[in-house]
């Protein structure tokens, strides 16, 4: 099991849709969680939204032997309603929800939701649901609370069915050879900082095994940009519109700017956090879509590969 | 409020409102964005108050914050008005309010000390919210400022925010509150042995000590509830006052400006108006040409360094394309309020100089001056 989390903007849900088609590439069948609803995933592979019922988001086959990437919403009364009546106390879960009790008992033992939605993806990880299972965390801070639910919920909860769904839960946040946590990132200042942080929190607090980081958007490299327009263009025998010049300038020295803070930050994230990363290419195309999405996962697998070298 | 209300620009909004609410979804901007229509205020002579939520560590130190503190602190600079600067405290908010609420000191002490109670101060969907409202009103109230502006939790679910101080009187009234209340109350005897049976399925899924906690909590809260509900509609009043303005903050990325046009159609329907549309990290564009004949004179050009600034140029332009094409629905909707750009910064704003420059942006007009 992947978890990928990451604070908003910086593109985690992107960075799900590739890690699971990547798997899916190497012939492994994929399974994407989402746990917020309304996040786009759909919309990359060019599929209509989905929800609880699962659904083939691309599928597998051709000559290359690929699996298929499947997608489910998973939403805490869904989760409880389930666990509930398979669990022979259908009675109880139909009161419950008559009642309205999950915001009072969430409440009353906060994480309760959030053990809910990691119980069921722990069910599907048992059951072989996947060879994979990429699970799309909550964004920004929530993503910590999230995971550190279940050993929160120990203290608070000392009996019963949800206590022993949080220790199954904690059993596999930190069995390391069961599940890993993808932290995303851009290469910004603030948003490495905040990947840092929550590295230690999860590390510390929640003692989860985190695998590479990926640092997302990275401009790539293009050669020549240090020339000067009027000589590129007098070397190449082509003719400049007025003004051109200065607009090919203005745009190359942006992306040399750019790409120097951004490696600045890269390697200001490899000093402070000691994992091993893997950059994907920032997409300049008018839209996202799947054939983004297998370019990205091209991207992953050449760098997981580039990983195993070392 | 009629739609000839909408200002032109940001400098009329901060003229004509005692209260700016900044929301958007998170990592767009909002903290920075708040801290700079505040300084605006201050440099307009206002005496301006930034309420903020958990800003990056380096812009709270930069404004004086050196954590939470829950009251307002000046921080000094060359400007003519005043710029105080608050972190939101959402716990000791919480626990002012119960304070301020309770028939007796006893009364508080005992909701105070309930765990029930400090997990609903410090875990309750839309408590943080309700708190950054209630500060607010508290600031509106009592702080004499000619401008308050608050930046929002970057809670994904605008109705979050819009429902947090409906959300936790919802909470009182809900039905199991009044089972629970039931035999405090001299309900039928039958009423009772139901709130029991009730009581005895919910603890066996979570257990008995939650029940308990549950119980008593809601034990100690009875009395409170009139006091939280009147003060509820009034943050809501305020909310939905003339002089109040919601300004919308987006960054340009597909995605992030669905979730901006959900959050301007959740305003809507409590009817209110995005009075401005702020627009962070907007990709340069250097050239009117279209990105497809650049990306056609790259491809005829490949291989030489030509090519190469072509290639670049044609990239930035379809970014560039891209942004504008995300923003036009939704600036089409939030019209006829502005909708105002500020590039990409070559660093993030962590102090006041980068609060400065984005000024510049946000208002341009005085710095043309």
């Amino acid at each position: 099991m992947l978890i990928v989390a990451g604070k908003g903007g910086v593109g985690k849900t992107t960075v799900s849709a590739a890690l699971a088609r990547a798997a899916a590439m190497a012939g492994l069948s994929t399974l994407i969680v989402e746990v917020e609803g309304k996040s786009g995933l759909a919309g990359l592979f060019h599929q209509p939204p989905f929800d609880y019922e699962e659904v083939v988001l691309a599928p597998g086959g051709g000559p290359g032997g690929e699996s298929d990437v499947r997608a489910r919403t998973l939403t805490p009364d869904d989760a409880l309603v389930e666990y509930l009546e398979t669990h022979g106390m259908g009675r109880i879960s139909r009161r419950l929800a008559a009642a309205g009790a999950m915001d009072v008992v969430a409440t009353a033992a906060p994480g309760i939701k959030d053990i809910l939605i990691l119980g069921k993806v722990k069910q599907l990880e048992r059951g072989g649901a996947a060879d994979v299972i990429v699970l799309d965390a909550p964004a920004a801070g929530h993503a910590i609370r999230f995971l550190r639910s279940a050993r929160g919920l120990l203290d608070a909860v000392h009996v019963g069915p949800i206590n022993t769904q949080a220790q199954d839960v904690l059993d596999m946040l930190t069995d390391p050879e069961r599940c890993q946590v993808v932290l995303v990132t851009l290469p910004e200042e603030t948003p490495v900082n905040e990947l840092v942080e929550t590295a230690y929190s999860l590390e510390d607090e929640v003692g989860i095994m985190l695998g590479p980081v990926v640092v997302n958007g990275l401009y790539r490299a293009l050669d020549g940009l240090e020339r000067d327009p009027d000589e590129a263009a007098k070397e190449a025998g082509a003719f400049l519109h007025p003004g051109e010049a200065d607009s090919l300038r203005a745009a190359a020295q942006f992306r040399l700017r750019r790409s120097a803070l951004q490696h600045e930050q890269v390697e200001r994230l490899g000093e402070r956090l000691p994992l091993s990363q893997i950059c994907l290419p920032y997409v300049f195309s008018a839209e996202l879509g799947p054939r983004h999405v297998d370019e990205l996962a091209a991207s992953i697998t050449t760098g997981i590969r580039g990983l195993a070298d070392l | 409020m009629s739609p000839t209300t909408a200002p032109t620009d940001l400098r009329q909004l901060l003229d004509t409102n005692e209260i700016v609410v900044c929301t958007g979804s998170g990592g767009v901007g909002k903290t920075t964005t708040a801290a700079v229509l505040a300084l605006e205020a201050a440099h307009l002579g206002k005496r301006a108050c930034v309420v903020t939520i958990d800003p990056a560590k380096r812009l709270a130190n930069a404004m004086g914050l050196e954590g939470l503190t829950n009251t307002a602190s000046k921080v000094e600079g060359p400007w003519s008005g005043e710029l105080w600067a608050l972190m939101l405290d959402t716990k000791s908010t919480f626990d002012d309010l119960v304070a301020k609420h309770a028939e007796s000191d006893e009364q508080a002490r005992n909701i105070l000390a309930n765990r029930f109670y400090r997990n609903i101060s410090g875990a309750l969907s839309g408590t943080q919210e309700y708190m950054a409202m209630e500060k607010l009103y508290e600031l509106h109230e009592d702080g004499g400022f000619d401008v308050i502006v608050v930046d929002t939790p970057p809670t994904r679910n605008a109705l979050d925010f819009l429902e947090a101080p409906r959300r936790l009187t919802r909470f009182l009234d809900h039905r199991l509150y009044r089972v629970l209340m039931a035999p405090t109350r001299g309900f039928v005897k039958a009423m009772n042995v139901a709130a029991q049976a009730f009581l005895r399925t919910v603890s066996k899924v979570v257990g008995g000590d939650v029940v308990r906690d549950a119980v008593t909590f809601f034990q100690a809260f009875d009395g409170m509830e009139e006091g939280f509900r009147d003060r509820a509609a009034e943050v809501l009043d305020l909310l939905s006052h003339e002089s109040t303005a919601f300004v919308l903050v987006t960054a340009p990325r597909g995605d992030v400006v669905e979730e901006a046009t959900y959050f301007a159609r959740k305003l809507g329907e409590a009817d209110i108006l995005v009075r401005a549309l702020i627009v962070n990290r907007m990709h340069p564009r250097f050239s009117d040409a279209s990105p497809d004949a650049m990306a056609e004179r790259a491809k005829t050009l490949t291989g030489t360094d030509l090519g190469a600034l072509y290639a670049n140029l044609a990239d930035f332009l379809t970014v560039a394309s891209r942004e504008e094409a995300h923003l036009a629905g939704l600036a089409e909707h939030v019209a006829p309020a502005p909708v105002v750009r500020v590039p990409f910064l070559d660093t993030d704003v962590h102090d006041l100089e980068g609060l400065a420059l984005v000024g510049r942006y946000l208002f341009p007009a005085r710095h043309a001056a």
